[in-house]
């Protein structure tokens, strides 16, 4: 590991001002992702500016009935907040299926947001990857790929981002806003990640320097009925395979409102918009639950080897939008 | 202005408190294991993987390998050295002792760390992925097996002597949390 200078930032200002625009220092947060990736030397800062004593660890009703989540409250805060829990169970369902009870702990909101992928080309140096190393080449691609994207990918990079809460607040329509040197700015969740393209490094459309300060969630009463599903490899503590959060309002049988992100198949969270297009004024029953399914994943394009998603996701989707329909019904 | 790479911190650790010169590359891991003496923290895979570093931090549980030592500054840090009362065992230690949660015994202070934190958790009603009923007003959820296993996933044990370490949580849970609620044990706990 390379040698760094440590500083505490005591205030937003202040953290904004000591990283700079210096491309060689990072905001510290819970440190789960960064200092994984500094050990393993993806990652190479000399200068860390730690964030977590910021006054950014509570979560607040707005104004117009929404909540705002500052980007420093933990993982398992977020999860454990009767708020969240009683208006937004999915985001609860989707923290809780992310890593352990001890990393929770660490692991801050806006750290989330940003950890890298887990492609194992991405963490060892000895191969080549366009996301690390900027034209060296994708070896995943005729490779290890049966975990990478099978949506929105391109022939320079099919990684996915590896986040299970920001499949949550991809269905939720949460805005990221941030502190920049020019003052703050906002940018809405879809649009935080940018589409892969020739520039897989390029991985947000976050500032240089920017610093995350806080979440926002609109009010949502759909979002009172919703739920998150994640298969993985093993039962728990691992990275998902695919995933699902999905919010569904259903009166006398037909969907008056429905919200699908899909995990674990792209680069980003993918809201499913196709589907939610299905789905709004339909019957609410399994035929249209698969047909919602399939107008979204009609524009996959597995690999060799991941094909399965695209039944995985399929599946997932009949499944927990049944469950959700069978509840409302109750 | 040239900032250094290391610096002199003050650690809390088990209510002691330790000033020592750090590389800030060093995590609290190793500044326990190397510096301090404090060996019964264990290193697994040093990448957040495996839970064997477990340790308290400000009371709540945390790997020791993903945060740097000069990060830990100011906080509370309690390691499986501290746990116990004087010579009486923690109810955890107590309890795997007892019901034989361990083979080799190399996870064990980890998996003692996170029972601790994931009781204290459970007790303040949070929720888990094996959680059903999520509504705040619903308290603490039964500690099943299902949910015993969920909360702890984050310890893994190469002898998997799992099942005795599920009973080991269940049996330590159940000194504190199993009293019918208002016994005087219970109101003792609350007290303390
Ligand atoms: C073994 C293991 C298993 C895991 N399993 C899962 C899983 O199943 N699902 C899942 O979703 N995640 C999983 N994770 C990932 C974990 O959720 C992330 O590592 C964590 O959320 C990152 O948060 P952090 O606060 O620790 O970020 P850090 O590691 O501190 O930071 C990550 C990045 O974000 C930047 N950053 C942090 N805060 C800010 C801010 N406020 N503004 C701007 N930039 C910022 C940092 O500079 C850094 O680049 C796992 C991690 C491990 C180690
Ligand atoms: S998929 Fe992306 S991250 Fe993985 S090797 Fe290819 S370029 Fe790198
Ligand atoms: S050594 Fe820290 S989690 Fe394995
Ligand atoms: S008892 Fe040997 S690793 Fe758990």
């Amino acid at each position: 590991m390379k040698e760094f200078t440590y500083q505490k930032a005591a205030d937003v200002p202040g953290a904004v001002a000591l990283l700079g625009a210096d491309p060689d220092a990072r905001f510290l947060a819970g440190g789960t992702n960064l200092v994984d990736l500094m050990k393993s030397g993806v990652e190479r800062p000399a200068r860390l500016v730690d964030v977590r004593e910021l006054p950014l660890d509570r979560i607040e009703t707005t104004a117009d009935d929404g909540l705002r989540i500052g980007a420093t409250v933990t993982n398992s805060d977020l999860a454990a907040h009767p708020e969240v829990r009683r208006r937004y169970p999915v985001l609860t369902q989707a923290v809780l299926a992310g890593a352990s009870g001890q990393l929770r702990n660490m692991a801050t909101v806006g750290g989330n947001l940003l950890q890298r992928t887990r492609c194992a080309y991405f963490t060892d140096l000895t191969k080549p990857c366009n996301k690390r190393d900027p034209g060296s080449g994708c070896p995943a691609i005729r490779g290890e790929h049966h975990n990478h994207a099978v949506l929105g990918a391109s022939s320079h990079c099919v990684a996915v981002h590896p986040s299970d809460m920001a499949v949550a607040l991809a269905a939720l329509d949460g805005v990221v806003h941030y502190e920049t040197a020019d003052g703050p700015g906002e940018v809405p969740i879809g649009w935080l990640y940018l589409p892969v393209a020739e520039t897989p490094h390029r991985e947000t459309a976050l500032p240089p320097g920017a610093l995350i300060t806080h979440l926002t969630l609109p009010p949502s009463p759909v979002a009172a009925h919703s739920r998150y599903r994640k298969v993985r490899e093993r039962a728990s503590y691992a990275f998902a395979i695919g995933s699902i959060a999905a919010a569904l309002d259903v009166r006398d049988g037909v969907v008056h409102d429905a919200r699908v992100a899909f995990g674990a198949v792209a680069s980003r969270p993918w809201r499913a918009r196709a589907a939610e297009r299905i789905l709004i004024g339909a019957q609410a029953v399994t035929e249209t639950f698969g047909a919602a399914a399939d107008a979204e994943m009609a524009a996959a394009r597995p690999l060799a080897h991941n094909a399965y998603k695209v039944t995985l996701m399929r599946n997932l989707t009949v499944a927990v939008l049944g469950e959700l329909a069978e509840e409302a019904g109750r | 202005m040239a900032l250094p790479t290391s610096s002199v911190i003050t650690l809390h650790i088990n209510g002691e408190k330790f000033t020592l010169p750090v590389d800030h590359r060093t995590t609290l891991l190793d500044a326990l294991r190397e510096r301090l003496d404090l060996t019964g923290t264990k290193k697994g895979c040093d990448q957040g993987q495996c839970g064997a570093c477990t340790v308290l931090v400000d009371g709540r549980r945390t790997v020791a390998c993903l945060q740097f030592a000069v990060a830990a500054e100011g906080r509370e840090v309690t390691t499986i050295e501290g746990v116990a009362d004087g010579e009486r065992l923690h109810p955890v230690q107590q309890a795997f002792l007892d019901l034989d949660g361990y083979q080799c015994g190399y996870c064990t202070p980890g998996q003692i760390c996170s029972a601790i934190g994931a009781l204290q958790e459970h007790a303040a009603g949070w929720p888990s992925a094996a959680t059903d009923d999520l509504r705040p007003e619903s308290g603490p959820p039964p500690l099943t097996a299902e949910e015993i296993r969920e909360r702890m996933s984050g310890n893994l044990c190469r002898c998997a002597a799992y099942a005795s370490i599920v009973d080991a949580v269940a049996q330590a849970a159940g000194t504190r949390a199993i009293q019918p609620a208002g016994t005087q044990a219970d109101s003792e706990e609350q007290a303390a």
